[in-house]
């Protein structure tokens, strides 16, 4: 391929294309995580003992993981904003601090896990630790789509080309948390 | 067949450069190529799955003789034969031809844009797609066999390799078919997105050709059901893999909970093969008896409402599954209901056709019947989907001959009247119309005599998924025996007749008339470029200045009024 062809850079809709499509995508990716919370909350509605497993979970961490995936998605917001201005070295910077509070969710989400398999929670322990991993461990290969997806990027961006993909990546960025903020409540704190 | 069309491709425009044979036919972003490589495939997978029917559909009229081609079929065989048969037909032939493979030829061309939206993400769609049917054939060859627990896959049968007894079988099914889900939300996502933006300009939103319409909203609808199934294919494949219960009730597990998942994508997915056949069967009928589409606007409604109704039938499927009564009613309401949108569209399609002058070429013959067949297949829905007459009804030959009477015109009834419409702009010639009635006529007379024998044998009580009827006395009188031997020997001609198509095919891709832009006097954009078009598709990208169906209009000399003319 030499170039873009002309169905790329048309516009009918007046939305551009990658952002559209991106849109479309994340309509996809929530029928995915619905299908998952959906049939979750029909087991926790039938089942109340699911209350009693989900005090074995660490709220704490929880906790804490929310607060950083919610920060590391404000570096997206500026990253977004400094490729407005055209600069992409800047872009480049706040992306890398989206990278590392990724990082960071990871890290502190294997710590817990290690703690709670340790303590004998395992995926293969009962229905609610199945949707507590499975649930919980989609989201987190979501995180590290994303961060990949931010490092090409971030390094793109600081060459000043493809400006318009550091939106993309953050709207992208904003799903990953929006999900979190679903799952927390849902997996932590409904005891 | 794809080397004649792209060998002229290169031929229009001045700055080619040569490429060799693989980085032209099998790494191509092009759209038309890929159009071939979904359709190749789709034709290919569709020979697999027309000759697992032939194996299983020989044991049943000639119990445990052996199968010309074959051998015995063992009653494992027999199981894996139907469950995969099932699959290929729905995932590997009726979505990549209709969907994809249309999709990719017609969307730009329809549009009057170059190529789709994402070239690279189209050809790894494909890429992926052939990926799943690989695995999906290899799944054949591994320790224990192909899966056999029908394509609905429903645990703990297909859960438990105690169960089902193909401990790698199972698992390799369900990963062939969420890959083949991937491939299908990247080509989803293209198709829509290319739609959206970018359309020829002037090109409004009631001027795109209806079939492009369809297999949008087919991909909406794929792209909103398919989500849950996914998760459940992920939730069948730690059951099966890494000893979870999300299936077993012993365990906090519930087994239903599959049937909804996979109703949930399952329902939608009739409407999902359905709606583009439904296109291409407006495109054809318009051309071939010279008026508009009757109420272009009803049309698009009706389809949004099956679209959304098709979200609120699923559970028609589990109405023996211990679901409650109430619930029940409800969904018979649902069920019923959805069948107003498409008898409509099947009244607007008779209305089209009302005045018209019809001409009886080989796609118009395969457009008819689709009405024909179709609507057999509607009706006998209406029995299934009262929960009552459905009691007596589930899981017997009946409601496999309605099932065949509605996925048989769509994927074949539809692909036939697409291809055939079409043929001429993919290769640059005619396709023999003699031979292509012949192949209609056989084919259309031995599909009716396989299914309706089956519509009667399933009101007698003969149930699916039995491997030897002679050891149900009850079933395996005389007359039933003779309407099997019937059904059977009718598949064995229709498949037989097939090969008419096949060589038709070829040689006129090769050695056909030659036809020039717009054989048809059509008035939608993809007849404007070359037969078959170059790279880039038009010399000079067109302009629209009116709806795409502007036949016989009063006041002009000619009985079409193009699109991209401006007066």
């Amino acid at each position: 391929m030499d170039g873009k062809p002309l169905a790329t850079l048309r516009s009918t809709s007046g939305v551009p294309t990658g952002r559209l499509a991106l849109w479309w995508l994340l309509g996809s990716e929530i029928v995915i995580f619905g299908g998952v919370l959906m049939s979750y909350l029909m087991h926790r509605i039938g089942h109340v003992e699911f209350g009693d497993y989900a005090s074995h979970t660490n709220t704490l961490a929880g906790a804490i993981n929310t607060i950083v995936l919610l920060s590391s998605s404000l570096t997206a917001v500026l990253a977004h904003d400094a490729a407005e201005m055209g600069n992409g070295k800047k872009a480049f910077r706040y992306l890398m601090f989206t990278v590392f509070g990724g990082a960071c969710f990871l890290v502190i989400k294997s710590f817990e896990w290690s703690h709670e398999i340790h303590l004998g929670y395992t995926l293969q322990t009962n229905a609610f630790w199945h949707f507590y991993y499975t649930a919980a461990g989609l989201h987190a290969l979501h995180v590290i789509g994303g961060m990949i997806a931010i490092t090409i990027v971030a390094f793109q961006a600081r060459k000043g080309h493809e400006l318009q993909r550091v939106e993309l990546v953050g709207i992208y960025w904003h799903f990953v948390d929006v999900v979190w903020v679903f799952l927390f409540p849902l997996l932590y704190i409904a005891k | 067949m794809a080397h004649a069309a792209a060998a002229h491709a290169h031929d229009d425009h001045g700055h080619h450069h040569e490429e060799g044979f693989i980085r032209k036919y099998f790494w191509s972003t092009d759209h038309k190529i890929i159009c071939f490589q979904y359709l190749f495939t789709g034709m290919i997978l569709a020979a697999i799955g027309g000759f697992m029917a032939y194996a299983f559909r020989m044991q049943l009229a000639f119990p445990g003789e052996s199968v010309p081609l074959f051998g015995v079929v063992s009653p494992y065989e027999y199981n894996s034969l139907v469950t995969n048969h099932g699959t290929v037909m729905i995932f590997w032939v009726a979505m990549p031809v209709l969907i994809a493979a249309f999709g990719n030829y017609l969307i730009p061309l329809m549009l009057g844009c170059d190529d789709m939206v994402f070239p690279r993400l189209n050809r790894l769609s494909f890429q992926v797609f052939l990926l799943s049917a690989i695995v999906l054939i290899a799944s054949f060859f591994v320790e224990g066999g192909a899966f056999g627990g029908a394509w609905t896959a429903y645990p703990p049968l297909s859960a438990k390799a105690h169960y089902n007894l193909t401990p790698a079988g199972s698992t390799l099914w369900v990963i062939a078919v969420a890959l083949e889900f991937v491939a299908f939300l990247m080509g989803g996502i293209n198709f829509i997105t290319t739609t959206m933006n970018s359309r020829a300009p002037g090109m409004k939103m009631w001027d795109i050709p209806m079939v492009v319409w369809m297999i949008v909203i087919a991909s909406i609808l794929f792209m909103v059901s398919v989500g849950p199934l996914i998760a459940g294919a992920a939730m069948l494949v730690f059951d099966q893999m890494l000893g979870t219960g999300f299936f077993d009730p012993n365990r906090g597990g519930d087994p239903v909970l599959w049937q909804h998942l996979f109703w949930f994508f399952g329902h939608p997915e009739v409407y999902v093969v359905l709606l583009p056949a439904i296109g291409i069967v407006a495109e054809v009928m318009c051309v071939f008896s010279r008026k508009k589409l009757f109420a272009y606007k009803i049309v698009l409604y009706t389809a949004f409402a099956t679209g959304i109704l098709s979200f609120f039938v699923w559970a028609h499927h589990q109405f023996i599954s211990g679901i409650d009564p109430r619930m029940a009613n409800i969904f018979t309401v649902t069920t019923v209901l959805i069948s107003v949108p498409l008898a409509e569209m099947m009244f607007v399609f008779i209305a089209t056709l009302y005045g018209g002058s019809i001409r009886l070429t080989t796609p118009m013959l395969w457009a008819m019947s689709f009405i024909a067949t179709f609507l057999l297949g509607g009706v006998t829905g209406i029995f299934l989907g009262a929960s009552g007459a459905d009691i007596y009804f589930h899981d017997t030959y009946f409601v496999l001959a309605h099932f065949h009477y509605t996925f048989y015109p769509i994927a074949i009834i539809g692909t036939m009247a697409g291809v055939t419409h079409w043929f001429p702009k993919m290769f640059g010639r005619q396709l023999n119309e003699f031979w292509g009635r012949v192949h209609f006529w056989v084919t259309i007379i031995a599909f009716n005599c396989i299914f309706i024998p089956l519509f009667v044998l399933g009101a007698g009580g003969q149930h699916r998924r039995i491997y030897d009827f002679q050891n149900y006395p009850d079933l395996a009188g005389q007359s039933m025996v003779n309407m099997r031997v019937f059904a059977t020997i009718s598949l064995v001609i229709m498949l037989v007749a097939q090969f008419i198509f096949i060589i038709n095919f070829i040689y006129s891709a090769f050695r056909g008339k030659k036809v020039g832009r717009n054989p048809y006097n059509a008035t939608t954009l993809e007849w404007v470029a070359p037969s078959p078009p170059g790279h880039g598709n038009f010399e000079e990208m067109p302009t629209v200045y009116r709806g795409p169906y502007e036949y016989s209009v009063p006041g002009r000399d000619e009985d079409y009024w193009p699109q991209h003319v401006p007066n």
